[in-house]
């Protein structure tokens, strides 16, 4: 009996997700809109790895020892600077894309680990302020529910400038996710697609924005840290310009960034990698002889005690998370938790076209486990207690992991992690991170 | 009265001044003397309090006013009532860019020109202006009304979502989304309203309409690439 061979080589430039673009785009001819983040393989933390305490090093025992992780943030101008317990805080993340129940269990989950939390494209809900002690509020391009009375209430004012996500690229957030409350705050109709605009609409440059930190400071009677978050492009001259721009606090997102919705082609085709941008802020910072004086915090990626003990080693003062903070809220999971019991999320998975685990479909408003909705049905399948009960247990989990590394490597203080305790696995990373490939003394591109 | 020179105290005192004494005294009326282009004037005002600012402004001027009523006897530079709650701002010369932008609530009159981007991503503000208006003027205006006595540049509310525009000159384009429809009864009796309040004589039917056509509200692929 003969058997027909079925001839299976795959086109490397046109394999099978680029045939399903172009198929898609030809059929709908617009471009695809998702959230989350760069799904393509960058160099990242993963491919460091820390060189712990033997002999040439002391390490401190790692279950008595102590190892303290405070953190404090916006010490150039602000009267106040903001004190945390922690080096990990949460990323600005908007009611409108997240419910307001989701908004709620950040806040309480921030305050009983003794974070920060930061509001998003949006404004400020009253049930964000009252359930956070401590609470970034973002001054974006859009400038959605911006007011001063809010400006007041904050504890810190972040001047986005772009995100890791979409840098050069405004917010989205389609009408499916525009109900009554969202609209109302944002001054839109019900129903429309927000367009965020990718530009402040009052400054335009480096030296309005000096002007503009400065008309923050005169409104907040100069209490409040000034941060400026930009998306990692060009990271060095952006965090030369923010600190020449007065800011007391810089904070770098790379590609790896999530967002609510954006185009895929600028999730997965604009920025750079975390890991360069990390090291490019530093460097400013320390040709600038401003190290210590404008701290430096690091998003994009971040997912583990690990990647945040390495961020700091390369010289950031504090990580943000957002993508992280979803998946512990249970995005992606299948299953959600309501009266006590599991529910399946499957079945709506899969009315998305997607399945647990591949899901990035945030822009919709159906999330299935009631994260990234306004749906008056699908938000109660997320409680505040639930959530903030699982937020406040990963961020204990990084917390843990990061001094866990930070004794082994014979630190006290989870700032002394420096980059001679890093070492690259891949010539990528070592050339991005300017840390020597590991067994060497090789930094490609610096070093020989 | 208070009379404050601005070339003999510093503009963090002056701010502080309008911020809290002026609240905590019930002071009225704020004269400032010799601002010099100063930026961040008057800005978080939060007060029901007159204040006479007597020259040109810098960046900024009148910042988030909620309540105050602020006049600037001469020009203002870039975003002057930047993102306004309420009250009254009055800039008795020429605006630079950004006049008003996101404005959530009060009138900005401005007697001359307005730069470029005037009432962009406004939110519910009114913006008399009695000159001309440059372009991109209410870019993505969201909400409130602008009226410009003389002529608008290019690309005139661009982006547009509910805010209206009112322009007696020409105008020498229109933004994408953005498209003059016929007056109406209302229409002519709010800008009645408005022109009274900046002491304008013109009259509403010299006016033409500009809203939203509304076809980029929703993502759609024949949108032409403008979406």
């Amino acid at each position: 009996m003969s058997h027909r061979r079925i001839q299976k080589e795959e086109s490397h430039t046109f394999d099978r997700t680029v045939i399903d673009y172009i198929q898609r785009a030809a059929a709908t001819g617009l471009y695809e809109i998702r959230g989350l983040g760069a799904k393509r393989k960058v160099p990242h933390f993963d491919d460091l790895v820390f060189l712990a305490g033997s002999i040439t090093r002391y390490p401190l025992e790692g279950y008595r020892e102590k190892c303290t992780t405070k953190t404090v943030l916006g010490t150039r101008y602000a009267k106040k600077p903001i004190e945390l317990d922690i080096p990990i805080t949460i990323a600005g993340m908007s009611f409108g894309s997240l419910s307001a129940n989701v908004k709620e269990a950040l806040g309480r989950a921030a305050t009983e680990c003794g974070t920060s939390t930061t509001t998003g494209d949006g404004g400020m809900t009253p049930e964000e302020r009252q359930s956070s002690k401590t609470l970034v509020y973002q001054c974006l391009p859009s400038r959605y529910g911006f007011n001063p009375d809010d400006v007041r209430k904050a504890n810190a004012i972040e001047v986005v400038v772009g995100q890791g996500a979409k840098p050069g690229g405004g917010g989205m957030l389609l009408g499916q996710k525009v109900n009554k409350r969202v609209a109302g705050m944002r001054t839109l109709p019900e129903g429309v697609d927000q367009r965020s605009a990718c530009r402040h609409p009052d400054w335009t440059g480096p030296d309005d924005l000096t002007i503009k930190i400065k008309e923050l400071r005169e409104i907040t009677d100069w209490e409040v840290p000034i941060y400026v978050k930009v998306g990692a492009t060009r990271t060095f001259h952006d965090v030369k310009l923010c600190v020449h721009a007065g800011a007391d606090v810089v904070v770098v997102d790379g590609m790896q960034g999530g967002t609510a919705a954006t185009q895929t082609v600028f999730i997965e085709h604009i920025g750079i990698p975390t890991l360069a941008a990390v090291r490019q802020a530093v460097d400013a910072l320390e040709d600038m002889n401003m190290k210590g004086k404008v701290q430096l915090i690091v998003s994009g990626g971040i997912r583990t005690g690990a990647d945040a003990a390495k961020a700091l080693a390369m010289g950031a003062d504090a990580v943000s998370i957002g993508q992280g903070i979803l998946f512990a809220l249970g995005c992606n999971n299948e299953t959600y938790l309501q009266r006590g019991e599991h529910h399946s999320a499957i079945a709506d998975y899969e009315a998305l076209g997607t399945a647990p685990g591949y899901c990035h479909h945030c822009h919709t408003g159906l999330c299935p486990v009631g994260i990234t909705t306004q749906d008056e049905m699908l938000e109660q399948r997320l409680t505040p207690e639930v959530g903030a009960k699982h937020v406040k247990n990963y961020l204990k989990t990084m917390n843990m992991e990061l001094t866990t590394i930070a004794r082994a490597c014979g630190k006290s203080d989870v700032h002394h992690l420096e980059r001679e305790d890093l070492v690259a696995l891949t010539v990528e990373a070592a050339a991005m991170a300017r840390i020597p490939l590991a067994g060497t003394r090789w930094i490609p591109g610096h070093s020989g | 009265m208070e009379r404050i020179d601005l070339a003999k105290t510093s503009l963090r005192e002056l701010n502080q001044f309008l911020h809290h004494e002026v609240r905590k005294k019930k002071i009225k009326h704020v004269e400032v003397i010799n601002p010099d282009g100063a930026h961040s004037i008057a800005a978080g005002v939060d007060a029901p309090v007159k204040i006479d600012i007597r020259g040109h402004t810098g960046y900024y001027c009148a910042g988030m006013n909620k309540q105050a009523e602020i006049t600037v006897h001469g020009n203002a530079g870039p975003g002057v009532a930047e993102n306004m709650m309420s009250g009254l701002v009055h800039v008795k010369g020429f605006a630079s860019v950004s006049a008003g932008a996101s404005g959530h609530g009060g009138t900005l009159i401005i007697d001359g020109d307005a730069s470029l981007r005037c009432g962009i991503s406004m939110k519910g503000i009114d913006i008399v202006v009695g000159g001309n208006v440059g372009n991109f003027s209410a870019f993505m205006a969201q909400a409130g009304t602008l009226v410009v006595c003389g002529d608008a540049g290019d690309h005139l509310g661009d982006s547009l979502y509910e805010a209206v525009i009112y322009v007696r000159g020409k105008v020498k384009s229109f933004g994408a989304d953005a498209r003059e429809e016929p007056m109406t009864k209302a229409d002519e009796k709010k800008l009645a309203e408005l022109l009274d309040k900046a002491g304008l004589k013109y009259k509403p039917k010299e006016f033409k309409r500009i809203a939203s056509a509304k076809s980029l509200y929703n993502w759609n692929a024949d949108a032409n690439q403008e979406y």
